[in-house]
C-alpha cells in the first residue's frame, strides 16, 4: 500500500488535492448536502452521487433531451448544467413524479396511450411534459409538440406521446375542478 | 377464413414493462455499475486510410488511475458476422475515420479520456476508396487480403483482388430479349446516402473476464446475446458456453445493436485489468463514426414494359457503399436479389447486388435492411414508368402485383396465405382519396399560390433475411399457484416482443393475463436459445415456439390429470386455468394442483414440475443458387403500402404532410396498441430518411456530421398532421393465430411515397435522397430554368 500523502503519483493523493465545493439543494423533496467536484455536471451529480439513474444521458451535448429535469420549475438539460449551478435549487426528476407509490396522472396516461417503446427517452420526455402542464394546463396540440420538441424519441413517432400529454392535461384540469 | 374472437389476441393490452419505464426504474446497461468496475475509452483514426507508423502509450500508461492501455499489437483476434474481416483494434492499417486504434481502461471516465489524449500515434496517410466507382475500379484495395478472408461460403461471394465483399445475382428468364420485345424501356439511376440508427441509448457493454479460466460475463445493450456469444467464442477460440451474455433493458437498437460491437473490446480491456469489469459506452460521436450505419446505395435500374402496362423485364445493379468491414452489409446486399424488384410478378429479371468495401464507417443492419434502400429505387421507378406509358401508377402497380399463384423473382409461388399486397395498396389509395396524378393545368394553377399539393402511393414487401436454419425456443414453467412464467431468448428493445408473447402464452394456456409473465432480462445462461432479435421474425417464430411450449405444458398437466381421473389424456381439455374432463365437467383440476406434480390425500404423489418446452425452426428454406438466385429464402412475407397527401412550399422547398396512411397485411393483430406504435414510429423514422437524414463525408472521407447538432432526426415538430395505421388481416396459415411480423416494414417505401407525391405536386422526378428543403427548392429552380 502506498502512503497517499507522500506519493504524488498516487491517484488517491491527486484526488485528495482536487477542490471541493459545498452543494445544498432539494431533490424530489429531499434536502441534499454534499461536497462535490465543482466541474461535475448536474446529470453526473444526480446519477453518480445520488444514484438517481432514471435520468439518462443520450448525447452529453444538450441536443437530445434524455437528461431533461425540472430545476426551479423550468426544464434544463442536466448534462449542460454544472451541479454547483443548482445551489439552493429545487430539482424534480422522474423518480419524484409518483407520490406514495401512486403514479401521477401523466405517468398513467403514458402507459395508457403506449407513449413509450424502448423507454430511454421517457424520463426526459415526462419531465418536459410535466413542466409544460405546470405552465400551461390547457395546451393545444401544437403547444404540446413545441413543449417536447427538445426531446428526441427514435421509437414512437411522438404521436402517442402527444396524445398522452393532452389526455393528462384534460384529466388534471378535471381533477382541479 | 372466418375471423375468430380471442380472449387476449388482438387486444390493446398495456405493455408489461411500462410501469418500470415511466418511473425511471428500468435499468439499462447505461445505468449499471459493478463492484470494481473500470471505464474504457477509445482513440480513433483521424484518417480514412492510413498506416500506423508508431504508437507511444507510455504517457497514458504512466497516468495515475490508468489500469490498461491496448493497441492493435496486443490483439490478433479477427471477428465478423459473415466475413471474418475486422480486428478488434486496428493494427498496421486503419480503414476508416473513427476506427479504434487504441483503448484505455481507467478508474473513471475522466481519467480514461485524459489517458486517451496522452497517446501519441504517428500515421502515414494513404489514398482512400471513398466512392462506389473507385471501389469498383479497385486501384486501391480496402482489404488487401480479401482473397484470404474467411467467409460464409455458398451464401456470399467475395470477388478476388477487388473491393467486392459479396456479389449476389438473380438471373431468371432472358431480360435482354424482354427489353427488345418491350414497347418501352425506361432506365433510371437513384441514390441514397448512408444513415445512422441513432438509438437514444448509445452502444454500451460491460465485460468481466475471469483471469483464471475462459469464462467471460457480458452485460450489453444488444439485440443478439446468443450471436455475441457465438461470434466471440469463435474469435477467442473458446466454447460458446464459457461466455454469458446478459441483456437488461435496451434503449433502442433498430438493427444497429445486432451482431457484435463493443463487447470484444470491453473483454480485452477486462482481461488486461486482471478481470475487473470494464464498461465501454460509446459517446454520441462514436455512435456516428465508430459504430456502423446504414450503407449508402446507388441503383441503376432498367424496366421493360408493354404499352398496356405489363412489366416484361427488370434489370438492376445495386451497389452498396458499405464501408470498411462487411458486418451485416453483405446480407443487406443479398436481400436485393430476392426482394429487389418489389412485390410484383416479373418474368425476366437480372439483378446484381454488390456490397462494396470503401474507407468509410462500416455499415450494418438497419430496420428493414436492404429494403428501404432498394424500394427507394423500385417504387420511384414504378411511378416513372407509369408516367412514361401514361398510366395511373395505382393501376400500373395493380396490373403487375403479386397474387396467389404468381411467383416471386426467386421462384417462390405465392399462396392465399402469403398475404395480399393488393389489399394494402387499395387500402391506402382509399385512405388518401387517390384519383391519379393531377393534370399539368391543375399543377400550374396551384403553383401560383406558392404552395402545391400532391399525393403519392408506394408498395413494399419484406421477408426475414436470415440463415435457412434459423431457430428459436421458449420455456413455460408453471408456478405452484398456477401462474405461468415464460422464458424466451428474444430481446424486447421497445418493439413489444415480451408483451406480444405474454398475450400469446395467455391465449394458448387460457389464463387471465395477470397470471402470465414473460421474464425480463435475457441471459444466455438461463434463457432458451434465440438466433437474434432481428428481421421482424420473432412474432412469427417466437410466437409459434411459445404456443408449442404452452401446448407441451398443458399436455404434461393432462397426463397427470388423466391418472387422477382414471381416463385417457385425450378426454381432457383445458380452460381458464383448469384441466377438465370433456364429458364430466365437474372433474377438473386447477393448473396449480398439477404444476409441481399431483399429491393424493394419502400423500402419494405423481407427475413432477411442469415445464413446457417449445421450439421453432425455419423449415423448407434453401440457399439461393449462386448464379440464378433461385431458391426459397423467405419464411414469411409481409406486404404493405403507404399513401401520402402533402404540400410543398415552392419558395423554401419545405414539405408539409397532411396525412400518411400505412397499411400492412399483418395476418392477425396480436396487440393493437403495440402494432400501431410500431407502424407510426417506423413511418416517422422513414420520414427522417426521406426528408433530412444522411451522413456527409468530406473529400478525405471524414464524417462531417457526427452529432445531433448536424445530423437531425425527426422531432415532435416533424410529425404529419395525421398518421393512419391500417392493419389488414389475411391470416398466415402457420403464423401464431395467423400473425406475421411487421416491426421493420413501416420504414420501407416511406422515402419513395414522398418522392412520388413530389412528382404529383411539382411534376419533377427526384432520384436522390434526402428530399430536404434545400434539395427540393434547388430542383424547383432548376426545373424552371429548363422550362
Amino acid at each position: 500500500m502506498c502512503n497517499h500523502h507522500e506519493n504524488k503519483n498516487c491517484f488517491e493523493y491527486v484526488d485528495s488535492q482536487m477542490p471541493r465545493v459545498f452543494l445544498e439543494l432539494v431533490v424530489n423533496g429531499e434536502k441534499v448536502q454534499e461536497l462535490i467536484d465543482p466541474t461535475m455536471t448536474l446529470l453526473n451529480f444526480l446519477r453518480i452521487n445520488l444514484k438517481l439513474f432514471g435520468t439518462k444521458e443520450g448525447c452529453g451535448e444538450g441536443e437530445c433531451g434524455a437528461c431533461t429535469i425540472i430545476m426551479n420549475n423550468r426544464t434544463v438539460n442536466s448534462c449542460l448544467v454544472l451541479a454547483i449551478e443548482a445551489q439552493d435549487a429545487d430539482i424534480l426528476t422522474v423518480e419524484g413524479l409518483s407520490k406514495d407509490g401512486e403514479l401521477s396522472v401523466l405517468q398513467q396516461e403514458f402507459i395508457k396511450y403506449d407513449a413509450l417503446q424502448c423507454g430511454f427517452c421517457t424520463p426526459g420526455m415526462l419531465m418536459s411534459a410535466r413542466a409544460l402542464l405546470d405552465r400551461n394546463p390547457d395546451p393545444t396540440t401544437e403547444e404540446v409538440k413545441e413543449g417536447i420538441a427538445g426531446n428526441f424519441c427514435r421509437c414512437t413517432g411522438y404521436q402517442t406521446i402527444v396524445d398522452a400529454i393532452l389526455s393528462a392535461a384534460k384529466r388534471e384540469r378535471e381533477e382541479l375542478r | 377464413m372466418e375471423k375468430r374472437e380471442y380472449r387476449h389476441i388482438g387486444k390493446p393490452l398495456d405493455r408489461a414493462e411500462a410501469l418500470e419505464k415511466v418511473t425511471g426504474r428500468a435499468t439499462y446497461v447505461h445505468d449499471m455499475e459493478l463492484p470494481g468496475m473500470l471505464y474504457g475509452k477509445s482513440l480513433h483514426s483521424p484518417y480514412a486510410r492510413a498506416r500506423i507508423v508508431s504508437i507511444d502509450t507510455s504517457d497514458a500508461k504512466a497516468l495515475p488511475g490508468v489500469k490498461a492501455v491496448l493497441t492493435g499489437e496486443d490483439t490478433s483476434h479477427l471477428i465478423g458476422l459473415y466475413m471474418i474481416d475486422k480486428r478488434i483494434i486496428a493494427s498496421g492499417i486503419t480503414r476508416y475515420q473513427g476506427e479504434v486504434v487504441a483503448a484505455v481502461a481507467a478508474i473513471d471516465e475522466d481519467t480514461a479520456e485524459k489517458a486517451i489524449s496522452l497517446i501519441k500515434v504517428e500515421y502515414e496517410k494513404l489514398p482512400a476508396v471513398l466512392n462506389i466507382d473507385d471501389a469498383l475500379e479497385a486501384k486501391i484495395l480496402v482489404h488487401e487480403d480479401i482473397n484470404e478472408l474467411e467467409y460464409l461460403k455458398g451464401v456470399f461471394f467475395p470477388q478476388p483482388d477487388s473491393n467486392i465483399a459479396s456479389w449476389n445475382k438473380t438471373i431468371t428468364g432472358d431480360v435482354e430479349k424482354a427489353f427488345l420485345e418491350s414497347d418501352f424501356v425506361i432506365e433510371s439511376e437513384m441514390y441514397l446516402p448512408a444513415a445512422a440508427h441513432t438509438p437514444i441509448e448509445t452502444h454500451v457493454a460491460i465485460a468481466e473476464v475471469n483471469p483464471y479460466s475462459d469464462k467471460i460475463k457480458i452485460w450489453s445493450s444488444a439485440q443478439s446475446p446468443f450471436a455475441i456469444r457465438q461470434l466471440m467464442a469463435k474469435s477467442f477460440g473458446i466454447p460458446e458456453g464459457e461466455i454469458q451474455v446478459i441483456v437488461p433493458y435496451v434503449g433502442g437498437a433498430f438493427g444497429g445493436k445486432a451482431g457484435v460491437h463493443l463487447e470484444p473490446l470491453a473483454a480485452l480491456l477486462s482481461k488486461a485489468c486482471k478481470g475487473r469489469p470494464v464498461k465501454v459506452q460509446a459517446t454520441r460521436e462514436e455512435e456516428f463514426n465508430q459504430l456502423p450505419s446504414r450503407a449508402g446505395m446507388r441503383s441503376k435500374i432498367k424496366t421493360g414494359v408493354t404499352k398496356d402496362g405489363k412489366i416484361t423485364g427488370f434489370k438492376a445493379y445495386y451497389d452498396w457503399d458499405s464501408g470498411a468491414y462487411a458486418d451485416y452489409g453483405v446480407n443487406v446486399g443479398k436481400t436485393a436479389i430476392y426482394s429487389g424488384a418489389g412485390a410484383y410478378e416479373i418474368p425476366n429479371v437480372e439483378i446484381h447486388s454488390r456490397t462494396l468495401y470503401t474507407n468509410k464507417v462500416f455499415s450494418t443492419a438497419y430496420r428493414g435492411f436492404g429494403h428501404l434502400e432498394t424500394h427507394w429505387a423500385i417504387e420511384r421507378q414504378m411511378d416513372i414508368v407509369a408516367q412514361k406509358i401514361g398510366m395511373d401508377p395505382y393501376e400500373f402497380r395493380m396490373k403487375n402485383i403479386l397474387e396467389p399463384g404468381k411467383h416471386t423473382i426467386s421462384g417462390e409461388i405465392i399462396s392465399e396465405s402469403t398475404g395480399s399486397p393488393g389489399d394494402c395498396l387499395t387500402a391506402v389509395a382509399k385512405a388518401i382519396n387517390w384519383t391519379g396524378y393531377q393534370s399539368e393545368e391543375e399543377r400550374k394553377a396551384q403553383m401560383k399560390t406558392g404552395k402545391v399539393r400532391g399525393k403519392g402511393i408506394a408498395l413494399l414487401q419484406k421477408a426475414p433475411a436470415m440463415p435457412t436454419s434459423t431457430t428459436t425456443s421458449a420455456i413455460i414453467q408453471m408456478d405452484g399457484d398456477g401462474n405461468a412464467k415464460v422464458l424466451i431468448g428474444a430481446i424486447d428493445m421497445g418493439q413489444g416482443a415480451n408483451t406480444a408473447m405474454r398475450q400469446i402464452a395467455a391465449e394458448a394456456l387460457d389464463l387471465p393475463i395477470e397470471k402470465v409473465e414473460v421474464v425480463w432480462e435475457a441471459d444466455t445462461h438461463k434463457n432458451p436459445y434465440d438466433w437474434q432479435t432481428v428481421a421482424s421474425k420473432f412474432t412469427y417464430m417466437g410466437g409459434n415456439a411459445v404456443i408449442r411450449a404452452a401446448e407441451d405444458a398443458i399436455l404434461q398437466m393432462k397426463k397427470v390429470a388423466a391418472q387422477v381421473f382414471r381416463c385417457e389424456a385425450d378426454k381432457l381439455e383445458h380452460k381458464d386455468g383448469y384441466i377438465y374432463h370433456v364429458h364430466h365437467m365437474e372433474k377438473r383440476l386447477p393448473y396449480g394442483k398439477l404444476a409441481r406434480g399431483y399429491a393424493y390425500e394419502n400423500g402419494n404423489a405423481i407427475g413432477g414440475v411442469v415445464i413446457g418446452r417449445g421450439t421453432y425452426i425455419a423449415d423448407g428454406l434453401t440457399n439461393l443458387d449462386a448464379e440464378t438466385g433461385q431458391g426459397l429464402p423467405a419464411l414469411v412475407w409481409t406486404y404493405g403500402a403507404h399513401g401520402i397527401d402533402l404540400e410543398v412550399d415552392i419558395e423554401t422547398g419545405d414539405i408539409h404532410i397532411f396525412k400518411i396512411a400505412s397499411a400492412f397485411d399483418v395476418g392477425q393483430v396480436i396487440n393493437r396498441k403495440v402494432i400501431e406504435g410500431q407502424i407510426i414510429g417506423g413511418v416517422l423514422q422513414g420520414l427522417g430518411s426521406a426528408l433530412f437524414e444522411g451522413m456527409i463525408f468530406n473529400q478525405e472521407g471524414k464524417l462531417m456530421n457526427p452529432s445531433f447538432t448536424d445530423y437531425k432526426i425527426p422531432t415532435a415538430m416533424d410529425i404529419p398532421d395525421e398518421m393512419v395505421p391500417i392493419c389488414i388481416e389475411n391470416p398466415q396459415f402457420d403464423g401464431p393465430f395467423g400473425a406475421r411480423g411487421v416491426a421493420e416494414h413501416p420504414m420501407i417505401s416511406v422515402p419513395s411515397v414522398v418522392g412520388n407525391a413530389l412528382y404529383d405536386a411539382l411534376g419533377i422526378n427526384f432520384y436522390e435522397l434526402p428530399l430536404s428543403p434545400e434539395n427540393v427548392a434547388l430542383a424547383i429552380v432548376n426545373n424552371k430554368k429548363e422550362d
